[in-house]
């Protein structure tokens, strides 16, 4: 049973919490912005095998770090529900005569609104670093490639915080979180071909990055921004479909099954 | 028809048995007090009446409904006060109250009002728009005890809701709870290990040590066949020993 009022409810909190910290907003979008400024600048100009021609480096990793920042950020906003367990709140929330689904879904949206506002500080950002959408593209083209960006962003976001609610249901502390950092959270990263094209792996690895839905994500966003891509946009916004509708009802399940004590 | 009916209840985690088979009833508008020491399995059994626990087996109702199969419904009916704070240390006071009503359905109109009686009730207005991080715990415990009465609950559930207090504070939360029983026919259970709190609140408790009911009855019967002068305390100790008890945390998965 999804109840509507309870999801608003929940993500009104988000987005108050949200609004008062302004130290995690910058801090948030440190991390992507030097990767972005470092890796960019550091490799401006030079020939990276598997790029299309004409595509400068730092056009090819905006879309990357754009992906990066809505991984972390929404996995960090789907793990924080140990916090509120820490701290006691998530007994309130769940002694409520709401069911585990719609709370599960209200931390969902309120953790999708803040990774998109971080991703679209990002985005802004790019444009003095160097990035520009494809020239060749008419006006029209560039609105539609944004709002598919949007649509990504979004589809990425529902896959990863509830991955990181999946993960957060199943653990009863804190104490696993450097682990599912270093173990997950980068491995995914640096699968999905965010900065460097995924034909310059090995096959093996590369079964990995087929594997990752990550991987669609910023090839999708690719595609909508720069026009160029591994597989078609259409494709690519399929599989983050299908990966975000399947990781939505797992994290749900987990959720409820989880303790609330 | 009694407010609470547990009957024979079992809960059982991977390692050790919490609760061993505890059966008790407590009748519309009356204060029920859980007794026993750390560890005794009183907070898994408020746990597990309020459907935040699965029973292992037995049974429980709640306001008439089966804690296992009706959660929502015993959900509605119930307001919970937590041993630990369960506050937004990132909202406000009010926001906290803002946050439960609206969890609860209730309608703006209405829970404007019942928040404003509530904070006065409790006396947190003037400071109901200040963070919850910067409260004293008592205040906390305050704004909680007023939390759980937004949506009129029939039963209440208040695990330990006076520990760490000081006497001011505890003297008005306990005339505040007996005025609810008395004016609001509100069912209360009471967990807690100060027993002139029982003794003050609650028509009748129960001893309980290792899972297991020991005794149950008035705080007057039992203080009468302890002998001449007997404190609750006095009979609470004769029934559980004088032995310190190691309580260890329940294992951790990672």
């Amino acid at each position: 049973m999804i109840e509507l009022r309870a999801i608003y409810i929940l993500w009104l909190r988000e987005m108050k919490k949200f609004s008062r910290a302004k130290e995690r907003i910058i801090g948030s979008a440190a991390m992507p912005l030097m990767f972005l400024a470092f890796l960019g600048l550091g490799f401006r100009g030079s020939d990276v095998p598997g790029i299309d021609k004409g595509v400068s480096y730092m056009r090819f990793l905006v879309p990357g770090i754009i992906g990066m920042n809505m991984l972390f950020s929404s996995m960090f906003s789907g793990i924080s529900v140990l916090w509120d367990r820490e701290f006691g709140f998530l007994k309130e929330i769940m002694v409520a005569p709401v069911s585990r689904v719609s709370i599960a879904l209200g931390r969902i949206a309120g953790g999708a609104t803040t990774g998109l506002i971080q991703g679209m500080i990002l985005f802004s950002i790019s444009f003095f670093l160097g990035f520009h959408m494809n020239a060749a593209f008419p006006w029209y083209r560039m609105v539609l490639g944004f709002g598919t960006m949007l649509a990504f962003m979004v589809l990425i976001s529902l896959t990863f915080i509830s991955l990181g609610l999946s993960f957060a249901s199943n653990m009863r502390d804190a104490q696993g979180f450097e682990l599912i950092i270093n173990f997950v959270m980068f491995p995914l990263f640096f699968l999905s071909g965010a900065v460097s094209p995924i034909s310059n792996l090995p096959v093996w690895v590369r079964i990995f990055s087929y594997a990752n839905p990550l991987t669609y994500g910023v090839d999708g966003i690719r595609g909508a921004l720069i026009g160029h891509s591994m597989f078609p946009v259409s494709f690519n916004f399929l599989i983050c479909l299908a990966s975000s509708a399947f990781m939505v009802s797992l994290a749900s399940f987990f959720f409820d099954r989880s303790d609330s004590v | 028809m009694p407010a609470i009916e547990v009957k024979d209840l079992i809960k059982q985690f991977k390692n050790t048995a919490a609760v061993k088979g505890i059966t008790f009833d407590v009748e519309e508008g009356r204060c029920f007090g859980l007794l026993g020491p750390n560890g005794a399995g009183k907070t898994t059994t408020l746990n597990i009446l309020a459907t935040l626990l699965r029973l292992t087996s037995g049974s429980a109702k709640v306001a008439g409904f089966d804690v296992s199969t009706q959660k929502n419904e015993v959900r509605k009916n119930i307001g919970m006060v937590f041993q630990e704070p369960a506050l937004d240390s990132k909202l406000s006071g009010r926001e906290n109250l803002e946050f439960h009503a609206m969890m609860y359905g209730i309608e703006p109109k209405v829970y404007k009002k019942r928040i404003d009686t509530l904070l006065s009730l409790v006396e947190l207005r003037e400071k109901e728009n200040v963070m919850t991080q910067n409260y004293s715990g008592g205040m906390k415990r305050r704004l909680e005890i007023a939390r759980g009465l937004i949506h009129r609950p029939k039963v209440l559930f208040l695990d330990e809701p006076t520990l760490g207090l000081d006497s001011q504070t505890r003297r008005l939360i306990w005339n505040y709870v007996k005025n609810l029983i008395k004016e609001y026919k509100v069912t209360v259970i009471l967990t807690t290990h100060y027993m002139e709190e029982a003794d003050f609140l609650c028509d009748r408790v129960a001893i309980i040590d290792h899972g297991k009911i020991l005794v149950k009855d008035t705080p007057d019967s039992l203080k009468a066949a302890c002998g001449q002068d007997c404190s609750l305390e006095d009979v609470f100790l004769k029934y559980v020993g004088t032995d310190i008890r190691n309580v260890e945390e329940r294992e951790k998965i990672w």
